[in-house]
């Protein structure tokens, strides 16, 4: 007997229609008991009868918000409690803000939208990100932004106001990351940006060599570089409020990593 | 360094036939042949030969013969080729690259498989005269239909899941735009098209102005590097391919060399112009069945649950237990990719070396899924080596519902094996991203090329359905007292679950 975690007991649209309450253009959300694809065809049901805004309240654990809206109108979720993984997922242009702490995979594969996180996030938070930016308040997991990439002016950005764990980087091919590295004296990740060709990673505050990978370079700031973190860390500033001030951030040194070689594996073969 | 490497072909010229029209220089994107002024004739470069027949081909004087030339003293133990890549390995330092798929000496167990005919106690059937359905259905099956009589009106009560509709079980295989050139790309797609079967993009993405024209017989790849993957691009398919593994370099992932990223490849896949386009080796959002569960329900999701989720593997020594899992995992197609399968660029220990017999592996397969009572929940595609009707009929009797052609697709394009897709210099315009040798292939003949190979093996299944007494593919599929195996072992014989022939 082949039993389907996820699909099993998912009711029908009209059995649980009664989780929504439209007002105006919000329409607001009673998650709870709702399993993942109940809640997600609720938020499409709200965005195709012209919800501008969705609010989820007792969200526990679903994953993939945001996920089934490849529609032409863009909406904004908000979330108060714990969004399972893959929050954002393939996210077309919508914007979400949590109230409170994400799972894993925040923005995987994302196109376009915004994602403010006020709290921490898990693991590979913005892997193979294509467009958007996304925010999060403290400190992210392993395989944060795993192979980002741009393209001409659709470059992401991933702003985190701790630190990373591991990995931080990896194959990037692209994008925009900013590590704040507010309360705390050191950054903990290892192996930053191996197999990086593409994209700039600034970090605040104290990376040792040892902490990065081969394929990246550390170079000096320029002036184009404050003034892109600096209008990021005002947007960090105005989502979060916390109890820094933007002199208090740009006064620490910052280091941008950029990789050493657009091609790190062009010289390993025969031909 | 002075190179020890010697030429592989040698370059004949018949200088009785030669008019000097300098075609054969032209037509070679290896710079095998020039004109010496000097003595007034073409001459040859033999060591950049790659033979891949061109100027054979476009000679309108029949005056060139390419010949494979082996130069060393014949050893069974020490071939020619360990001997040249030690020589060219000892001069680059480097893992020896190579594209198409495995050429080594191995069991190929489609030949020591033979089909059965009726003879006297049930009739065979004239497919000339009687209807033969091909018609395939890819996806998931419900366990059981729930049907409601209304008088004469009959309704199916059990919701179903999506399917893909096939005229024909066979498929082309992933070829991204990027390791084949966009007029291959689009043969395939227009092929596909008119036959009513489906193409798959590969990783790399599809071209903005295919996606209207093409969108039902797309299916699309989402691979380790997610390359010009967007909403759209999943919702502009007919169903979508998360690409785990592949049959010519099983566990490694793939980079798409700087130089070949062009403009326009780079739209397509959405990343800078002349960067490598690396893809890793796994998922790093796939580390466990858990996790590919998780990709196959966000792709469901991000497509309204309105197409189905194919994973494909390669053939790997644990295949029935991970095919298992895969369909645990929600997948509604699995694709299992042989060690036979092609590849545009390939370390050659992975090509030679990796990998199981697509046979073994779709026979292992089938057999695990129907034991453990989940085959209706997918289909399965094989590909890896497909070269020929027979070997479509035989994958399909042990237990395949379609086949995916890539190497095969590409050789009616124009495709000569000579396995230096890597170099991008393919002088028929297929594995190439030069503007100049790309033109060489013109989408609508390589389309009509494409479409006349379906449909000359599709008569040919046909006629061996009729052979047997079968009138639908449908019969075929997992009919396994169809085969008979010769010159096999028992151990080979019970993994493949056919009896011996005579038996």
């Amino acid at each position: 007997m082949l039993r389907d975690p996820f699909m099993e007991g998912v009711r029908k649209l009209e059995e649980i229609a009664k989780k929504v309450r439209f007002e105006d253009n919000t329409a607001k959300i009673d998650a709870k008991g709702l399993t993942h694809k109940e809640l997600n065809d609720l938020i499409r049901m709200c965005a195709e009868k012209g919800a501008e805004k969705i609010i989820l309240k007792n969200v526990c654990g679903q994953r993939y918000i945001g996920t089934r809206l490849f529609l032409p109108k863009k909406v904004e979720i908000e979330i108060f409690g714990i969004p399972g993984n893959d929050l954002g997922m393939f996210l077309d242009g919508h914007r979400i803000v949590v109230h409170g702490n994400a799972q894993d995979g925040v923005g995987n594969t994302m196109n376009e939208g915004e994602i403010v996180v006020e709290g921490r996030a898990g693991d590979v938070v913005a892997m193979s990100m294509r467009g958007g930016r996304i925010f999060i308040r403290d400190d992210v997991g392993y395989r944060t932004a795993i192979h980002m990439k741009e393209y001409k002016d659709k470059v992401p950005v991933l702003v985190v106001g701790g630190t990373s764990q591991d990995f931080l980087g990896e194959y990037m091919a692209g994008g925009v990351v900013l590590l704040l590295g507010l309360n705390r004296n050191r950054h903990l990740a290892n192996y930053i940006g191996t197999g990086m060709h593409g994209g700039v990673i600034y970090i605040r505050g104290k990376v040792e060599k040892y902490q990065l990978g081969k394929e990246v370079g550390i170079v000096d700031m320029e002036e184009k570089d404050y003034k892109r973190v600096e209008s990021l860390v005002k947007d960090y500033l105005t989502y979060f409020k916390p109890k820094f001030d933007l002199d208090e951030i740009m006064g620490e040194r910052f280091t941008k990593l950029v990789p050493v070689s657009k091609r790190p594996y062009g010289r390993i073969y025969a031909y | 360094m002075k190179s020890h490497l010697l030429p592989e072909f040698r370059v004949e010229r018949d200088y009785s036939r030669c008019d000097n029209c300098k075609v054969c220089i032209k037509q070679c994107p290896f710079d095998v042949h020039y004109y010496d002024e000097e003595s007034g004739k073409i001459l040859s470069r033999d060591e950049l030969c790659s033979g891949c027949q061109r100027c054979v081909v476009y000679c309108h004087k029949n005056a060139l013969r390419i010949i494979p030339y082996k130069a060393y003293r014949p050893n069974e133990y020490w071939k020619e080729e360990h001997i040249r890549d030690i020589k060219k390995q000892a001069e680059t330092g480097g893992i020896i690259l190579t594209s198409c798929g495995s050429s080594r000496e191995a069991k190929v167990y489609w030949d020591h498989i033979l089909l059965n005919a009726s003879q006297v106690t049930n009739p065979s059937i004239d497919p000339l005269r009687e209807p033969m359905e091909l018609r395939t259905f890819l996806g998931r099956k419900p366990d059981c239909l729930e049907l409601e009589f209304n008088g004469d009106d009959v309704e199916i009560k059990t919701e179903l899941y999506p399917n893909l509709m096939i005229e024909t079980p066979i498929l082309f295989a992933g070829m991204s735009y990027g390791a084949i050139s966009y007029n291959a790309f689009k043969s395939l797609a227009m092929a596909a098209k008119k036959f009513g079967t489906l193409f798959n993009t590969g990783e790399g993405g599809m071209p903005k102005d295919m996606r209207e024209e093409f969108k039902d017989c797309a299916i699309v790849q989402c691979a380790s590097g997610r390359f010009g993957v967007d909403p759209e691009y999943f919702n502009y398919s007919a169903a979508i391919e998360i690409k785990i593994g592949q049959g010519a370099k099983p566990g490694i992932g793939g980079h798409l060399p700087g130089e070949k990223v062009t403009a326009t490849i780079s739209s397509t896949r959405m990343i800078p112009e002349g960067t490598d386009a690396i893809s890793p080796a796994p998922h790093h959002d796939i580390y466990s069945i858990e996790d590919l569960s998780m990709l196959i329900y966000a792709l469901k999701e991000v497509t309204n649950y309105e197409k189905p989720v194919c994973v494909k593997i390669a053939a790997v020594h644990n295949v029935a237990a991970i095919a298992s899992g895969m369909v645990r995992a929600g997948a509604d197609i699995i694709a299992i990719d042989g060690f036979r399968g092609g590849t545009g660029a390939t370390p050659k220990i992975m090509r030679e070396h990796v990998g199981i017999p697509v046979e073994l592996a779709l026979a292992a397969v089938d057999q695990r899924l129907r034991e453990e009572g989940i085959r209706n929940k997918c289909s399965i595609i094989v590909g890896g080596g497909i070269r020929c009707a027979a070997d479509v009929v035989k994958a399909i009797a042990l237990g395949a519902d379609a086949v995916y052609i890539g190497t095969a697709a590409l050789i009616a394009l124009g495709c000569t094996m000579c396995q230096r897709c890597h170099t991008g210099k393919c002088a028929w315009g297929i594995c190439t991203q030069d503007p100049k040798l790309s033109q060489r292939l013109n989408p609508k003949v390589g389309a009509e090329r494409a479409y006349n190979l379906l449909r000359a093996w599709s008569l040919e299944i046909k006629d061996v359905l009729g052979g047997m007494g079968i009138n639908a593919i449908e019969s075929l599929r997992g009919n396994r007292d169809h085969l008979r195996g010769v010159g096999l072992e028992d151990w080979e014989l019970r993994v493949l679950g056919i009896k011996g022939a005579g038996e």
